[in-house]
């Protein structure tokens, strides 16, 4: 108990100690420094011994055999290149998709418990996923349908989409959409999707089971330039426009008639959050599987600290998702080398503890 | 590496020798450098990981156990194979993980993956093998094979097969021999949780048909958990089960208390001690240098019931 009020005074002195009306932009900064720390960091972490003094000769030798392409290149240089980079690329796109994609949900329901997983996309994914690899078997037989091949991510995206506008098709009333009905609508849904999964797990062979199984548990280690680079320009995209949804989102925190009031067309408003989050949640639970958490951890403490504006809480949150997942990844791929932890059990295993600790000591004045 | 030391010592050995201002000493050095360069060249064998028990198997059995760096977890046969670093489970491994290990070859089963991390693998310059596996005599031979030509040791591999093959058809002989009826058997595996039984396409019942006895539940392929009824309809004499489904359920006092096997003939004849046989997993559906041995111990144990 002792340790909680010392948590209270620590957080809220933190926020307290910085000059009132900018604390957003420093906020921002601090984030924005971290990213770069832990991406540095990062980089000097993984099975393959390459630490961090020795990536500047990588670099520099990847710098010469990309000018003379006849040079050989090092082992070093083929991991840090063709595995390491493009993980962390994807860890930071992952993260930031995931993180601004909860700051939207959150703002868009006008509910701290909101997540991205509440319109459908990742148990979309999930079931259209565990479709292609069960399934699969029957169109493409030669291709065993595991996390990182084509096929799979095709249908995890499309799947996410197309129980995303179902849900919003559901809470559509005379009036425009209902957000409860959505709510609720979600829940049911993903009830649906999680009985299909079922279904679709029973029949399983045990190979496409482990499949399915790892990829519900989420990974980064299907990260492949091509896709790390979609992926990378659907959340840098989604981030930026959801800039300018931060005012809008701000009015509409004062309540739906409030926002009309105030001029802001709430209908398009709740059209672009929808559609931003599930193009990002999508394109990223289709290269990684399922990463829990982020969107729900992520905007909570930008708020904590920044407060509840959105213009800082939405980029804040894609920041800070980057940072977490980067750290968590970092963890996964080293715990027990030479083999992998899911990713997705650790950002469970670390972030209930820590977001349930943040709702206890914090979160009493706010909820 | 090796080879550049080769060059090198060469290219000193011409020197020295073109050269008569050079001592004998100079001379004798880079002669033995050349020596032991040409040795390290041709003693430096391959590092490999295995994915597959069966292939960890093959590869001890071929006495290469010095090049292995990695092993997955299902490599638990012979114990010394516990000892090597464990890269994971083989449809989970980690392309920096194994990349760490520095391997030349990844020697691993079909379905091994993610497909990717094998792509990255080999964009890496590591060379992946990939074994077939069909449930058949000529898996044996596949895996063989394969770790003889990733350890560098097709020889002593062809030798080693030759031993197998000769094994294999005094085995087969035998089961085709026996003249009684057939046993009706059932594979059982129950490692905690509802019990599930093997359907077609699987090892176990692979190995129940190759052992001359039918599998009951034939009618559908992998693994099922069955209800009571249908096991009563199905009506095994015979239960065979993996020694570690054996061990979760608290040994063989344990496996018959399970209500579902409480109609089955085998049922009625549990005391017997010949209504249930068991064997370790690797072993019985690993498909690898034991297949012909386990095979006679699994004949034995379904006729005698």
């Amino acid at each position: 108990m002792n340790t909680l009020v010392m948590k209270r005074a620590g957080l809220a002195g933190l926020a307290g100690l910085l000059p009132g009306p900018r604390r957003g932009s420093w906020v921002l900064l601090g984030l924005g420094v971290a990213l770069l720390a832990s991406l540095i960091w990062s980089s000097g972490q993984g099975a393959f011994g390459l630490p961090l003094r020795e990536l500047p000769a990588v670099l520099a030798a990847a710098f010469t055999t990309y000018w003379w392409p006849g040079a050989e290149r090092s082992a070093a240089e083929l991991v840090f290149f063709n595995i390491r980079l493009p993980r962390l690329v994807l860890a930071v796109a992952a993260g930031a998709g995931l993180g601004v994609a909860g700051a939207l949900m959150q703002g868009l329901f006008r509910n701290p418990l909101a997540d991205p997983g509440l319109i459908g996309v990742s148990s979309g994914a999930a079931l259209a996923a565990a479709f292609a690899i069960v399934l699969g078997s029957l169109w493409w037989p030669e291709v065993p349908l595991a996390l990182g091949t084509w096929p799979l991510m095709l249908m995890a995206f499309f799947g996410g989409l197309v129980v995303t506008a179902l849900i919003y098709t559901l809470s559509l009333g005379d009036g425009g959409t209902r957000v409860g009905i959505m709510l609720l609508a979600g829940i049911a849904i993903n009830a649906l999707a999680g009985a299909g999964i079922g279904l679709l797990s029973y029949l399983a062979t045990d190979e496409q089971l482990r499949n399915l199984q790892f990829w519900m548990l989420g990974s980064l280690g299907g990260a492949l330039w091509e896709a790390v680079l979609v992926v990378g320009l659907i959340a840098l995209a989604t981030v930026a426009l959801a800039q300018r949804l931060a005012r809008p989102l701000n009015a509409l925190a004062l309540g739906e008639a409030q926002a009309v009031m105030l001029g802001v067309p709430v209908e398009r408003l709740k059209l672009a959050c929808i559609l931003l989050t599930a193009l990002v949640v999508g394109a990223v639970t289709a290269t990684t599987g399922i990463i829990g958490f982020i969107g729900l951890v992520a905007p909570h403490i930008v708020r904590l600290l920044a407060g509840p504006d959105h213009r800082w809480v939405l980029p804040g949150s894609a920041l800070l998702g980057a940072v977490l997942v980067l750290l968590a990844d970092a963890w996964a791929r080293t715990m027990i080398a030479p083999a992998e932890l899911p990713l997705g059990i650790i950002t469970a295993l670390v972030g209930v503890p820590f977001f349930l600790l943040l709702l206890r000591s914090a979160h009493a004045r706010t909820l | 590496m090796s080879q550049t030391v080769h060059l090198r010592a060469t290219a000193a050995a011409v020197d020295a020798a073109a050269a008569p201002a050079l001592t004998r000493r100079a001379c004798t050095l880079a002669l033995v450098a050349l020596a032991t360069g040409a040795a390290a060249a041709s003693a430096r064998s391959p590092r490999l990981i295995t994915v597959g028990g069966s292939l960890t198997e093959a590869v001890f059995a071929l006495g290469a156990e010095a090049q292995l760096v990695g092993t997955d977890t299902t490599s638990l046969y012979p114990v010394a194979a516990q000892a090597t670093p464990k890269v994971g489970y083989m449809r989970q491994l980690s392309a920096e993980g194994l990349l760490a290990l520095r391997p030349d070859v990844v020697l691993a089963l079909a379905g091994s993956g993610p497909p990717l991390v094998l792509q990255q693998l080999r964009s890496a310059r590591v060379q992946v093998e990939l074994v077939e596996r069909r449930h058949e005599w000529d898996d044996v031979r596949r895996t063989v094979q394969a770790a003889g030509r990733a350890t560098g040791r097709s020889a002593a591999a062809q030798d080693l097969l030759r031993r197998l093959e000769q094994e294999w058809t005094r085995v087969r002989a035998q089961v085709q021999a026996y003249r009684g009826p057939t046993p009706r058997a059932l594979f059982i595996m129950a490692h905690g949780g509802s019990p599930l039984v093997a359907g077609g396409q699987t090892a176990a019942h692979a190995m129940l048909t190759l052992a001359g006895a039918r599998n009951v539940v034939a009618g559908f392929n992998g693994f099922r958990p069955l209800t009571a009824e249908s096991m009563a309809a199905a009506a095994p004499d015979v239960i065979v089960t993996t020694t570690q489904s054996l061990q979760a359920v608290g040994g063989a006092e344990g496996f018959w208390r399970r209500p579902e096997l409480a109609l089955t003939p085998a049922w009625q004849r549990r005391h017997s001690g010949a209504a249930l046989w068991h064997q370790d997993a690797l072993a019985l559906l690993g498909f690898g240098p034991r297949l012909a041995q386990v095979l006679e111990a699994l004949h034995r144990g379904l006729v005698a019931a």
